[in-house]
């Protein structure tokens, strides 16, 4: 009895948990959080990031469903089916239909699951979503290095030309604009070069969903889109205007502090930025 | 039904394989008989003892992980002065990456395999296979005895300038390769590789004695269909390791190769290493560091079916035992494990989502991984199936097994978002990752090891563990696994990577560490509770109550032997008549028909 109470009491704590952790999360900091950041995830400001978060729910819903389905099933057979109140077990091998109904719904789920996701990830990695209408590549901002153990942003400069004297670099932080000019609010893209000095390393934008390895020896394009309206409304509260870049692939012992950051400027104050490293690089002449 | 000779091990000799029965006359010395012993029950326990030992030392790691997540580079009390002189006695960054490398290395390799495949597998197959022993007993004592030039191995990593490899369990290249890259990649990292080579070199002398055992051994009438899901699954995590091992083998050579005769398999060209161009592996070689990767989770994703599918099996055999109920859908339980097998082959690059790997692969194993949820579903389901209309007792066996499956469904469902790529972008390598992982091998592993421990120590030394210390066990386990393992999800949906020795610094982790010191404070509790499960291991083999052959009335061939069974398992010769699971037939008196009694005869 002892022992059915304590693993009922268990698995509801674990229900109820699993259901609080994400119906209400102001609920973990018992009230809301100082900074902007809770036991959730930050704030999503891509255009693609709204996709992600969507297939996120999507599981959610159904994960949830199963969870109760199954954990419910278990908690009510320890109280049910207790050796106390059967005197003997059903003699029963096994049920054909309820594998077939088992088998397929689930397979259903999964099938959905997987299919409903294939257009966000093709637009997120293939290299068709680097190309414009006509099928020219896209051009590229900058190209971000990574090394042991801090982030580099090469920038071409006015020439638009990696490896003339014009270009510029950044360190620690990444400066992109939006790109209003083309147009369509969803279709903000900022082509970068990802590229590695030393060892493997990895760019995430916990803002931006985005994630990338930096593998040494390879340069993969890669391409981020900020959603404006978004941006603006997390910007309205924020004194800090820029957003945290995380290495998350083990670099080394200093792996924990490479940090950087990313801002996100107006077409028109990223081109006064362009002018301003310009001028520091070549001197006030 | 009790055995007059049930508390000590009867003497033996000669060829294992070629007798049946235990009528031999020589007395074996101790040596022959306890340590370079071919007997598979002897080998099985010396397995569990190597992998308890390694069990607490890996804890010990985890522990210290632990600690300086809560209290980043604080002074460590008691073991800090020893540790850490140099540092006002808090663990340095070097130490750290060490520490999680070897947590998982220790894990993995010395604790998880070996007690599933090495001290179950071992101690289980020719018992409920009616066999007197594996079919190659000598190979089997090598198999064991490979473990120790692998632990020393572990060992001389530790004693290397850099104090130990700190790459990663995953030891991804360059970093892994380059000495200069991180002082655990040193000389560190050979050792290592070395140790996952007799690792790997163990577990392949096991597999083909488990393999050649199952097929050529079985007792008369003992049909494929007629095998508990014990032996299923260990057949399967056996063939498993026949197949994969070897790439793992090789992948490891060509890392050594790369870092000792400076070839260049794994490191591309032109790298700037600490502002400097390394001297040999890097200088012109041309390699691709993702071939590692593939190689690697070629090997690693089938371990970690090796690593639950075993589990699996334990579970369902104490599961109908303690159920008093026949295994709901025996058939589908063992295609499950079958299609789990065959598809964890096809899924290793869900490692890789992020890493570069072109995304049309991406997309392909994305199906893949999608299709091996299914598999597992099935297997809860019938499980829960298998639990309806039962009649459960509630012993400690039976308990860890509920929480098997309670673990195993949380690691389960959140496997779902991580296949799904676009979601595992955002969550890929953060601690939604560990909390998933951690709630299938230690959740669902460990939980099924607990259980299997409780379940088959009867069987192995004669006597049972004590219940009221069993339960109390079960109980703060598995409260601190939650408390553990459950906010882990927490930390992971705020982004927070692992492997970040001080996450603080960055303006999304700042708020994580109250949150982090709650974990920690629920390792440590879980940790020390601990203490009841050692303490009734090694209490009960000299003072736990004695029993017969039979303490659950359990059906299937291992309680037929004595327990503890003497050289050669049998008394006499079996002949099975049915299936492992018959509970409760309606058409015999007692709850259970044993699968060597013979009702049609009588």
């Amino acid at each position: 009895m002892l022992m059915r109470i304590t693993i009922t009491l268990l698995m509801a704590a674990l229900l109820v948990f699993g259901i609080v952790s994400w119906a209400d999360y102001d609920f973990w900091l018992m009230g809301p959080s100082p900074s902007h950041y809770t036991w959730w995830w930050p704030e999503e400001m891509s255009t693609l990031g709204q996709h992600a978060d969507n297939l996120f729910w999507l599981i959610m819903v159904m994960v949830t469903v199963m969870f109760v389905i199954t954990m419910g099933a278990l908690t009510y057979s320890i109280w049910k089916f207790s050796a106390k109140r059967q005197d003997k077990a059903v003699f029963s091998h096994g049920s054909h239909k309820l594998e077939l109904l088992w088998t397929a719904i689930p397979a259903a789920l999964l099938l959905v699951i997987a299919f409903s996701q294939m257009s966000t990830f093709a637009a997120m990695q293939f290299d068709s979503s680097m190309e414009d209408e006509n099928g020219e590549e896209l051009p590229v901002l900058c190209e971000i290095w990574a090394s042991q153990f801090d982030w580099r942003f090469r920038y071409p400069g006015r020439d638009g030309r990696f490896g003339t004297n014009d270009d510029f670099e950044s360190a620690y932080e990444l400066v992109m604009p939006m790109r209003d000019t083309f147009g369509d609010p969803d279709d903000k893209k900022v082509v970068f070069l990802l590229r590695s000095r030393d060892v493997l390393h990895s760019f995430f934008v916990p803002h931006l969903r985005f994630k990338r390895d930096a593998v040494p020896g390879m340069t993969q394009r890669i391409w981020l889109g900020v959603d404006d309206e978004q941006l603006a409304e997390i910007m309205a509260d924020r004194e800090d205007k820029s957003f945290d870049i995380i290495c998350a692939e083990l670099c080394g012992w200093g792996h924990y502090k490479m940090s950087g950051r990313v801002r996100v400027l107006p077409d028109a104050e990223y081109e006064k930025w362009v002018d301003e490293m310009t001028a520091l690089q070549f001197g006030n002449s | 039904m009790s055995d007059p000779n049930a508390s000590s091990i009867r003497p033996g000799m000669g060829e294992p394989g070629t007798t049946r029965t235990s009528h031999e006359h020589h007395e074996l010395g101790f040596i022959r008989k306890y340590i370079f012993s071919t007997d598979h029950k002897v080998i099985g326990i010396q397995f569990m003892l190597l992998g308890l030992v390694f069990f607490v030392l890996g804890g010990l790691f985890a522990m210290a992980i632990r600690y300086q997540l809560a209290w980043p580079w604080e002074s460590m009390p008691v073991i800090g002065d020893l540790l850490f002189p140099n540092t006002g006695q808090a663990i340095t960054p070097e130490f750290y990456t060490m520490l999680f490398t070897m947590h998982g290395t220790i894990m993995i390799f010395f604790v998880i395999i070996p007690l599933l495949t090495g001290a179950f597998g071992n101690f289980l197959i020719p018992l409920m296979i009616g066999a007197p022993d594996m079919a190659f007993p000598k190979l089997n004592m090598f198999g064991f005895w490979a473990m120790i030039p692998a632990v020393g191995c572990v060992v001389m990593s530790f004693l290397q300038p850099g104090g130990g490899p700190g790459a990663g369990w995953t030891a991804y290249p360059p970093l892994s390769t380059i000495a200069s890259a991180s002082p655990g990649s040193l000389s560190a990292q050979t050792w290592w590789l070395l140790a996952l080579t007799w690792v790997g070199f163990s577990s392949m002398m096991g597999a083909v004695n488990y393999v050649t055992t199952v097929v050529k051994m079985r007792a008369p009438g003992l049909t494929l269909f007629r095998m508990p899901l014990t032996v299923w699954a260990l057949l399967i995590a056996a063939l498993l390791q026949l197949f994969a091992l070897p790439v793992l083998t090789a992948a490891s050579m060509m890392q050594i190769s790369d870092r000792v005769l400076q070839s260049g398999f794994f490191t591309p060209t032109n790298l700037v290493i600490n502002q400097i161009n390394p001297e040999g592996a890097g200088a012109a070689a041309g390699g691709q560091p993702l071939l590692w990767q593939h190689l690697f989770w070629f090997y690693s994703h089938p371990a970690v079916y090796i690593m639950v599918v075993p589990a699996m099996g334990l579970a369902s055999d104490i599961l109908s035992v303690h159920a008093r109920k026949p295994i709901f859908g025996y058939k589908p339980m063992v295609y499950s494990l079958c299609s789990i097998a065959g598809l964890g082959f096809i899924v290793w690059g869900h490692h890789m989502f992020a890493s570069g790997m072109n995304p049309a692969l991406g997309m392909t194993f994305m199906v893949a991984t999608m299709m091996i949820a299914l598999p597992s579903a099935i297997k809860v389901f019938n499980w829960l199936g298998t639990l309806w209309g039962s009649r459960i007792q509630l012993t400690t066996p039976m308990l860890f097994t509920l929480g098997f499956i309670a673990m195993f469904i949380i690691g389960g469902l959140s496997g779902i978002w991580m296949a799904a790529t676009p979601v595992d972008i955002y969550i890929h390598d953060t601690y939604i990752i560990v909390a998933h992982f951690h709630y299938i091998v230690f959740g669902g592993s460990v939980f099924a090891l607990f259980g299997a421990i409780y379940h088959w120590y009867p069987k192995m030394f004669g006597r049972v563990m004590n219940e009221t210390l069993g339960k109390i066990h079960f109980v703060g386990t598995f409260i601190f696994t939650n408390g553990v393992f459950y906010m882990m999800h927490q930390l992971g949906m705020a982004g927070l990577m692992r492997r970040t020795a001080d996450p603080y610094d960055y303006e999304s982790y700042a708020h994580l560490q109250p949150l982090n010191v709650f974990i920690t404070i629920s390792a440590f509790c879980l940790f020390v509770w601990q203490i009841f499960f050692v303490w009734n291991f090694f209490h009960s083999m000299f003072w736990g109550k004695r029993v017969g052959r039979n303490p659950w009335n359990a059906a299937s061939l291992e309680w037929e032997a004595p327990s503890p069974p003497g050289h050669g398992n049998f008394d006499s010769p079996l002949r099975v008549y049915r299936g492992p699971y018959e509970y409760a037939d309606p058409s015999v008196e007692e709850d259970f028909l044993a699968q060597t009694r013979d009702i049609e005869s009588k």
